[in-house]
């Protein structure tokens, strides 16, 4: 078999090993839940034997491996469980499945994440490309201390600005992102500018700075060096002799920040109150409806990690040593 | 003639090497400063007022943390130089608190983080081997879930209180401590000098102590500036989302979002609305004042590198 | 001899009162201070000086070309007859690659790891339009053979990691010459290889510039090395020209005294005696490295109060022997034998006693010294951790070893980025001396220094073993370093032990195999030597 299978195979296999501790990490912090858990959750005129139940449905007093594989088996085949919320102290369930609560707001997460990713990607790629080139230039310093400032603020210190200005002042924008199932394409579009403009921002600072970064050290190698004394122009350096060689470190630059951009939605969603998983997780988190909370935080995890591993997998095949091995 | 002198009075005393003027670390310390770029020097001000702040909140702020007056959404002036907030707290004051627990919090963790994460670091960095692969592949664990999503978790099921958001964010943060204490270290391990005090017979504590802190110290130093901006927007965050640091205690994270609904009233009155823009901007002004000092003292270190 | 011709009349390079600076620690410092430099067609100038001398800068500075951070502030750089200290970089872009090429010291990093060799080699020339792109892979499979590279109609399908770090710098020999350059700038090409390889390649560069009658500045640290290759040579010194003359006049008759020194270390020659009393045995050793194995069955003797030099190339085993004696690697087999008592194998095992009487030197002496400790931490640690001296015994004692290297006081309070290389590595030595050793393994301990800081440590080490009656284990690859100080000597080769015996009788026919080749390798202060060593192995 050629290496390069092999080594991309040996990277899934780990990927898939890295998913499989991350799902036991989150699920076994299930077991530490305080054991007056039930308790707490049903209010204080909760009957024993309702609590007895509740504890019985969670199968606290079933073997945690069990526990683990019914779970997993579970999330395979797409049941999350159901949520705490919706039950009270005579034992009345109206909780609805964590499908069901996820699954409309997963699509308007990944459609926010998105828009910011398509305007951004090429934005900062374009930018740190151009800074690196310029190197020390008026036109570097600036975007360097402009976007060192950005990094520094807080996602909703910027969402904030951009609703005070563009929504309360004038307003071009609508402030609140409160789109509904079934609203036309464009229409959707409008309401997430402000949301989208917010990632964008957070986002290109530390995709910028952090191409720049790489295309520097690039730029330092000694074939470089060499191939500008074989006579080859600012353009062929860049796109004969550096690009070919520059995949690996920006496909993880990418791969870093849509990561973080994964993360940030959870804090943007709330200021626009945008219908999405980092708000439902949110809220989850305040009224300590674990099985939601869980649910969430395994897609931002298998996110998280598909997204690492699909930068390690360009990093592979675009490496010459692996690709032609001796 | 004086290429001749050069060659027939070689002795190894007269050979040259760079030596510098002691001076003391005060002198050296004023001297960096005297070629610091504006950017640095301004972060430092800010730093050392923010310091103050927090120190002397008690004296500098007009009235209590938690004192309420009978006007909810005060405008701004008279008594009250940014107005009250919801329930009638004055919002001066509470800025002036909030510098004291937001930031006073965040440094608390990153010790906290930098014990943690340092120890374990320096541990796998020396004893290499099994010890180093259970200690990375944990963190790598650790590391596959982004920390926010992950410290939103732990709250969750842990309860939300100051006790509880320290402590797990330091966990969390103290697994990029320990990557990076890890890769310092072992960069100095493999080196000669280690090797010659190894040789010599030397106990490890003190190879530790004389060997390889002094040599990883100003790495370290630059990461806990980086780290202080994680640990300090993440509780900002969290605050923010109502999970972090819990009312009464004046917090800039949760003063944001308290006072958001403000920002609606921004054109009848431009500063009501930015009273929830007041402690948003206190985070981004120090998080950028950190980061400008940072950057100096990378460039300031990195330089030395580069000499030869 | 060298048979082609230079044309006296024909100037094709003229350099005049060039002056370059360079940037570090925020100011810029001078680094060429004037020099002149005219070059003919088809003719070799050797550049020739010690690190600092400011030789690759100038070589450089002949393309009309400054490194990141490096900036011309004076002089002329006329080629046939063209202003390059005028030109603008595209200007100059036209020249680079297809009449003036360069060829760089580590191949290794200057090809480009992600592309075929071939299209890296006729890069210049099809850009240029000088041929195209058939004519050009012809020429250059063409290149090949005449450098005698393995395969050369296929060598130039592989990528840069796939061939060997000999047959790159070749390659990138025919990359320079894919254009038919009128002037090829050789940056220390062969310093990064192993003696016997760099015979190889040196004569293959020098049957090519003669082929096509190229005009090349080679430069170099080696005197014996631009022997070879050059018509001219020019000694250089920090950014001055010290002389120039012919390579014959110059090897025979040096002006300066600071030419005539850098000649000198190979006259310092130490009367070799033997001693039955034998003080360190390594008997039948083997070792490895995780699975792979690095040494097999090793036996080396090491009689008290003399030297023995371990001479091999990268790879022989020679440091790992060093590894394996202070127990930083436990041998898979064998022993080792210290005043008749066998040590323990691993380092954990050892007594106090024991390490004290076994020290080490490195070659590094930057990376063997604690950058923030002071001289007097470094040399008087050992002295406090063996012999438990304080206060005002120990400063003393500090001082007189100080002063046994020929250093004093005066150093006690600096730090080892204060020192010059020479003055480092007597640092290093005073610190093994503190533990009162009866061993001292060298390791390479001269090959970072320049010639005459090299002479000055090696008779130091002399009258050290003179006085002390200390035993040296002296790793090196430098065979001329092995004529100077040893009493005896062993040859590996791929792990193993190829011969022991005295100096005499190693260096004198018949040889093995290989001893044989790596002594022949090894070139001489003699334009000659290499016809005759090529004549030799017809």
């Amino acid at each position: 078999m050629h290496p390069i299978i092999i080594t991309v195979l040996q990277r899934l296999a780990l990927g898939i090993l890295t998913l499989f501790l991350v799902s036991l990490v989150i699920f076994l912090s299930l077991d530490f839940l305080p054991g007056d858990f039930g308790e707490a959750l049903l209010g204080q005129s909760a009957r024993e034997d309702t609590v007895a139940a509740f504890r019985k449905e969670l199968g606290l007093d079933r073997p945690i491996m069990i526990r683990y594989f019914d779970w997993v088996g579970g999330v395979l085949t797409g049941d999350l469980g159901s949520s705490f919320s919706g039950r009270n102290a005579s034992g009345i369930d109206r909780s609805r499945t964590v499908v069901d609560l996820v699954a409309p707001r997963l699509s308007n997460t990944l459609f926010l994440a998105l828009t910011a990713a398509v305007i951004a990607v090429p934005l900062s790629l374009f930018l740190g490309i151009t800074t690196a080139l310029y190197r020390g230039s008026f036109y570097d310093r600036a975007i360097n201390v402009t976007t060192l400032t950005t990094i520094s603020f807080p996602e909703f210190f910027v969402g904030y600005i951009l609703i005070l200005i563009l929504a309360t002042l004038y307003p071009v924008f609508p402030s609140l992102a409160n789109i509904e199932e079934g609203s036309p394409f464009l229409d959707r579009l409008y309401k997430i500018a402000l949301p989208a403009m917010t990632l964008t921002l957070v986002i290109v600072a530390h995709m910028m700075r952090m191409t720049r970064a790489a295309i520097i050290n690039l730029l330092a190698s000694p074939y470089i060096e060499m191939a500008r004394l074989k006579g080859a122009s600012a353009s062929e350096v860049i796109l004969r002799h550096a690009l070919p060689n520059a995949w690996a470190p920006i496909a993880t630059v990418i791969a870093f920040n849509l990561a973080y951009l994964v993360v940030g939605v959870v804090v943007v969603e709330v200021v626009f109150v945008y219908p999405g998983i980092g708000q439902l997780m949110v809220d989850s988190v305040t009224v300590r409806d674990v099985p939601v909370v869980q649910a969430c935080a395994l897609i931002f995890a298998a996110t998280y990690i598909i997204l690492n591993l699909i930068a390690d997998i360009i990093g592979i095949i675009t490496n010459p040593r692996i690709l032609h091995p001796r | 003639m004086n290429k001749e002198s050069k060659i027939h009075d070689y002795s190894a005393k007269s050979e040259v090497g760079f030596v510098r003027t002691r001076r003391t670390r005060l002198q050296r310390i004023l001297l960096e400063l005297r070629k610091a770029p504006p950017t640095a020097i301004i972060g430092l001000f800010i730093i050392i007022f923010y310091i103050i702040l927090a120190l002397f909140a008690g004296q500098i702020a007009p009235y209590g943390e938690a004192e309420i007056f009978p006007i909810p959404y005060a405008p701004w002036g008279g008594d009250h130089i940014f107005g009250t907030d919801q329930i009638g707290r004055d919002v001066y004051t509470r800025l002036i608190y909030g510098a004291r627990n937001t930031v006073g919090i965040a440094i608390i963790t990153t010790i906290l983080a930098f014990v943690i994460g340092g120890f374990f670091g320096l541990l796998a960095a020396i004893l290499g081997s099994w010890t180093d692969q259970i200690l990375s592949r944990l963190v790598d664990v650790m590391m596959a879930i982004p920390s926010l999503i992950f410290a939103l978790m732990l709250l969750s099921i842990f309860g939300t209180n100051a006790i509880n958001l320290i402590i797990i964010l330091a966990v969390l943060e103290s697994t990029r401590v320990f990557r990076l204490t890890r890769a310092v270290g072992m960069n100095v391990v493999v080196m000669d000098y280690v090797e010659v005090a190894r040789l010599r017979g030397e106990k490890i504590g003190w190879v530790i102590r004389k060997e390889i802190l002094p040599n990883i110290l100003p790495p370290l130093v630059a990461e806990f500036g980086l780290r202080f901006c994680f640990t300090f927007l993440a509780i900002a965050a969290l605050s923010f989302l109502g999970v972090g640091i819990q009312p009464p205690s004046a917090d800039w994270g949760s003063m944001v979002r308290e006072n958001a609904g403000l920002i609606n009233f921004a054109h009848y009155d431009i500063k009501a609305g930015l009273t929830p823009l007041l402690p948003a901007a206190a985070i981004a002004i120090l998080t950028v004042a950190v980061n400008f000092v940072v950057d100096w003292f990378l460039q300031k270190t990195s330089g030395i590198r580069d000499e030869k | 001899m060298k048979n082609k011709t230079i044309d006296k009349k024909k100037i094709l390079l003229s350099m005049s009162n060039i002056h370059i600076e360079g940037f570090a620690d925020e100011r810029w410092h001078k680094i060429i201070k004037g020099i002149d430099l005219t070059l003919y067609r088809g003719e070799i100038l050797g550049l020739i000086g010690e690190s600092g001398a400011g030789k690759s800068t100038l070589g450089l500075a002949a393309m009309g070309f400054a490194r990141p951070g490096c900036r011309f502030t004076g002089g002329e750089i006329i080629f046939d007859s063209m202003k390059l200290h005028d030109m603008s970089e595209n200007q100059k872009r036209k020249l680079w690659g297809t009449r003036i090429a360069y060829v760089a010291q580590s191949a290794a990093a200057a090809f480009n790891p992600a592309h075929k060799l071939i299209n890296q080699t006729i890069e210049s020339a099809v850009r240029s339009k000088i041929k195209n792109e058939e004519q050009a892979v012809k020429d250059a499979n063409h290149l090949y053979k005449e450098l005698q590279l393995p395969e050369p109609d296929k060598i130039g399908f592989r990528y840069p990691h796939q061939v060997s770090g000999g047959q790159l710098q070749r390659v990138m020999t025919a990359m320079a010459m894919s254009a038919t350059p009128d002037l090829i700038i050789f940056d220390e090409p062969t310093t990064a290889l192993d003696v016997t390889t760099q015979v190889e390649v040196l004569a293959s560069m020098r049957h090519i510039v003669e082929q096509y009658n190229t005009a090349a500045i080679y430069i170099t640290h080696d005197l014996s090395v631009v022997a070879q290759m050059a018509d001219t040579i020019k000694v250089l010194r920090y950014g001055e020209e010290i002389e120039q003359s012919k390579t014959n006049e110059m090897l025979s008759h040096p002006k300066e005294s600071y030419t005539k020194s850098l000649w000198s270390v190979r006259s310092i020659e130490k009367q070799e005696k033997t001693n039955d009393d034998i003080i360190l045995k390594v008997d039948n050793v083997t070792a490895a490295y995780g699975s792979s194995k690095v040494l097999f069955n090793v036996d080396i003797r090491l009689p008290r109060g003399r030297t023995v030099a371990i001479v091999g190339e990268s790879g022989s085993g020679k440091s790992t022997t060093a590894r394996v004696i202070t127990g930083l690697l436990p041998p898979l087999n064998g022993k080792v034998t210290f005043n008749g008592k066998t040590l323990p194998a691993a380092l954990k095992n050892r007594s106090k006693k024991e390490l004290q009487k076994i020290q080490m030197i490195y070659q590094m002496a930057d990376v063997a010294m604690n950058p923030k400790q002071t001289v007097s931490e470094i040399v008087g640690r050992p002295l406090e951790f063996y012999q438990g001296m304080k206060g005002k015994v120990l400063d003393k004692k500090t001082i007189e070893l100080l002063e046994m290297i020929e250093l004093d006081e005066s150093f006690m309070d600096r730090l080892p980025n204060e020192l010059s290389g020479g003055q480092k590595q007597r640092v290093c030595i005073a610190r093994a001396l503190a533990a009162e050793p009866e061993i001292i393994i060298c390791d390479e301990v001269t090959s970072a220094l320049d010639q005459i800081v090299q002479e000055g440590i090696l008779k130091l080490l002399m009258r050290l073993q003179k006085e002390l009656n200390v035993s040296y284990l002296f790793i090196t690859h430098d065979i001329s370093t092995v004529k100077a100080i040893s009493d005896e000597v062993v040859v590996m080769f791929q792990g193993k032990v190829v011969e022991q015996g005295s100096k005499s009788s190693i260096f004198s026919p018949p040889h093995p195999e290989y001893t044989e080749l790596l002594l022949s390798a090894v070139p001489e202060m003699d334009p000659n030597w290499l016809n005759n060593y090529l004549n030799s192995r017809k």
